[in-house]
């Protein structure tokens, strides 16, 4: 529970020395209890009393770091249950999963599909972050040290399935350098599976049969000093998955309890087989639902163009709307002399008015100005696409590039007309109907008038 | 110490709505939890699925499609084919040919087929208009008085056409009908108040709060969703009790990661591989948002997400 300004007053020295920066005790602790200041920029505060604020005014969920370098990933750190009460922070990080009783055909075609998807979606890279390199029973060390190798060449962040205390050591010396994770503790090898993780350096699953047993392995964990922990909440079923998921975020976030503030591992590949339409269903879920990393039992395009479009939205600051980069975007084949559609780049509207001129099937340049990321309307009334800055960016980036000279604009502004014709000489201004469902007639239209 | 599960209990509950009649009758809604927290408390009524059929038949769609319809010649055969298809729970005719800036059918001709249709099956029947207001102010109002007794769902009435549809559907012939809003959780409730000032029952309206494929600003439809559950439950806001349907189709079927050919985008495999992909993910993404219904197109799609929702609940 965060404390209030006045608990921590009471806990400082009270000497209003401002060696902090601040005038008196009491301006300290009010900044602090907003966030604006850490506890340590006190100097004379005593161990307890900083020990016992840290640990109220610590966040509910941890942040942990796994991978390295361009791999390196942030999970966790979330303050809130729904994104609309501020923002998520750490997106869901996808792996692909293989495992040990797999033949050497079968691992190296899904880790090579994995390496495939990779594309540019509104300015982010989308590609499959780890792999789940999972150790079955049975299995020799020297076989999964082997996949482990194999895995760790593609420079994904790797996630560890291993129980065994021994297999793990003898991966995790292959591959600890750049700091994967492993997925191993359980109520009854613990004590040993954190001993082999603290001393390679990296970050420890735990997993249980219960809410209760997970609950106090962590705890237990906890005490014995290592708290780099993901709690894995896969559990037999389906239901009970999705339950454990949302108990163990539900518990950090809303009723603050700290042994549950760790990022989560939800293993979708082990729950659905070989089905792997319910694999897309449950990714889609536990994107929504909690899931830090989602592993999964394959990742092509198919699986792919959703989950991450549903990954972006759900992870957008509410505050900070999607913007798509301003420039000339050809559509259906378009060439230099293609009829221009301009708008605004609301990254929104851009998907909704390029869907619509897609379908009409006419080539055209879309051109997207720089509008703030705000949607017409707003930015017309904001001043930020008004006839002024759309002269300038067709001047500027659109004439030296396009030879048509015929412009149509938003039904919306379609008072920026007289005002365009007369900042850009030459040029043929056509407005568009008011809504995007409108544009294919509009085009349909215009072909029939033979005005294309 | 064994973990303190501390569930989240409400004093309120969504509304449940029956649509149909007779043995295969379903209701929506009903739920005083979160949607799938059944750690929490009771679910009411499982989420529904419905099959989505069209007045313009099987135009655009994929293989797996057309072949599952293979042999039906007219809507009440694809409705057939539909009520049979596996986890359908209702069927749901989309009437997108009455557009005047598409098809343009009549309301007439559109009115017998949602007539054929319905005395086809008996699943329940949701019948959605054609997106025009206009047209749709005088269809949905002959389709409502032409199929009364059969407590179908009418979608949707919206802002500017609710009195028409609103009266017709849910006043005059008694049926349920569907309130439609664009992502807003102000413009939802203010279309319920409206319509419930109109004199429709709360129990006969579903909400429609509006809908996009995943990645086409769904975390709009996400937030709305949340929120309206949040003001529905916990501030026990009777205005935004009413269960909410979802066609999930539509969109998902019309975004170009489920039209480009496979032809135009090599790289990325199957064109019917990635609708149903897209098609799954979407729904998966508004049940647990808190859709009470989704109305789905393609066979793999539907028997998916009725075994997801039977897992969960």
């Amino acid at each position: 529970m965060a404390l209030n300004g006045i608990q921590i007053f009471k806990l400082t020295p009270k000497k209003n020395c401002k060696e902090c920066g601040c005038p008196t005790c009491m301006a300290f602790s009010m900044k602090v209890a907003q966030g604006a200041l850490d506890i340590s920029a006190c100097p004379h505060m005593s161990a307890e009393a900083l020990e016992s604020l840290s640990a109220a005014t610590a966040p509910p969920m941890k942040t942990i770091k796994v991978g390295k370098g361009d791999a390196e990933y942030t999970l966790g750190g979330e303050t809130v249950l729904y994104r609309h009460e501020k923002t998520f922070v750490s997106k869901t990080r996808y792996a692909v999963s293989v495992c040990s009783d797999m033949d050497d055909a079968t691992i190296d075609a899904k880790i090579d599909e994995a390496g495939k998807v990779d594309y540019d979606r509104i300015g982010e890279q989308m590609h499959v972050e780890m792999l789940y390199v999972n150790c079955c029973e049975g299995t020799a060390a020297d076989r999964y040290v082997e996949i482990v190798k194999k895995a760790a060449a593609t420079g994904k962040t790797l996630v560890l399935g291993v129980k065994d205390v021994e297999i793990a050591k003898a991966a995790l010396e292959v591959c600890k350098d750049a700091k994967p994770i492993l997925n191993g503790a359980d109520a009854s090898n613990y004590a040993e599976m954190s001993a082999v993780a603290t001393a390679a350096g990296v970050v420890l699953g735990v997993s249980g049969a219960n809410l209760d047993e997970l609950y106090d392995t962590v705890a237990a964990l906890e005490k014995a000093g290592n708290k780099e922990l993901v709690i894995d909440t896969t559990g037999a079923t389906i239901k009970e998955t999705f339950e454990n998921t949302v108990q163990v975020r539900r518990a950090a976030l809303k009723n603050e309890d700290r042994t549950f503030g760790y990022p989560s591992i939800v293993n979708v590949s082990k729950l659905t087989k070989d089905d792997k339409y319910m694999a897309q269903a449950l990714a889609s879920v536990f994107t929504m639902k909690y899931g830090s990393i989602v592993v999964l039992p394959e990742m092509t395009y198919a699986d792919a163009l959703p989950l991450f479009g549903l990954r972006q939205n759900v992870f957008t600051d509410p505050q900070k709307p999607m913007k798509v980069a301003p420039g000339i975007y050809p559509l259906n084949g378009a060439d230099e002399n293609s009829i221009i559609i301009t708008t605004v780049d609301f990254a929104l509207t851009y998907f909704v008015v390029s869907g619509e001129l897609e379908r009409s099937g006419v080539p055209m340049n879309l051109v997207i100005n720089d509008a703030g990321g705000l949607s017409v309307l707003t930015s017309w009334a904001a001043g930020k696409f008004s006839s002024g800055s759309i002269a300038k960016f067709f001047q500027e980036e659109v004439e030296p590039k396009l030879k048509c000279r015929k412009m149509i604009i938003p039904g919306k502004v379609a008072v920026l007309k007289g005002d365009l014709e007369a900042k850009l000489p030459g040029w043929e201004i056509i407005v568009a109907p008011r809504e995007a469902v409108e544009l294919v007639k509009f085009f349909k239209d215009m072909q029939a008038n033979g005005e294309l | 110490m064994p973990f303190n599960r501390k569930p989240q209990k409400f004093n309120a509950q969504i509304k449940a709505v029956e649509i149909g009649v007779g043995e295969k009758a379903i209701k929506i809604g009903g739920e005083n939890i979160l949607p799938f927290y059944t750690f929490d408390g009771d679910m009411g009524n499982t989420p529904k699925v419905g099959v989505e059929i069209s007045d313009m038949g099987l135009e655009g769609a994929v293989a797996g499609i057309v072949s599952y319809y293979e042999g039906c010649t007219t809507a009440a055969e694809m409705a057939k084919k539909a009520a049979e298809m596996e986890g359908a729970d209702f069927v749901a005719l989309s009437l997108e040919g009455g557009d005047p800036n598409g098809a343009n059918k009549s309301t007439e001709e559109l009115v017998a087929v949602a007539k054929e249709v319905a005395d086809a099956i008996d699943l329940p029947l949701v019948v959605e208009g054609c997106k025009n207001v206009e047209k749709d102010s005088e269809l949905l109002v002959k389709v409502a008085e032409a199929l009364q007794g059969k407590n179908v769902l009418v979608l949707a009435a919206k802002e500017e056409n609710y009195k028409a549809v609103g009266a017709a559907a849910g006043l005059a012939y008694n049926q349920k009908v569907g309130a439609e809003s664009a992502v807003d959780i102000n413009l939802a409730k203010q279309l319920n108040v409206v319509m419930t000032q109109l004199g429709v029952k709360p129990e006969s309206v579903v909400m429609n709060v509006g809908t996009a494929a995943v990645g086409y600003g769904y975390e709009y439809v996400v937030s709305t969703m949340d929120r309206i559950k949040a003001a529905a439950l916990a501030q026990s806001d009777t205005t935004l009790q009413m269960p909410i349907i979802t066609p999930v189709a539509s969109e998902t079927w019309s975004v170009k990661e489920s039209l480009a050919e496979e032809a135009d985008a090599p790289e990325w495999g199957s064109r019917e591989e990635r609708g149903i992909s897209m098609e799954i993910q979407t729904a998966a993404a508004d049940l647990v948002s808190g859709s009470n219904a989704v109305i789905l197109r393609h066979p793999q799609s539907v028997a998916t997400i009725a075994k997801m929702i039977k897992e969960l609940a």
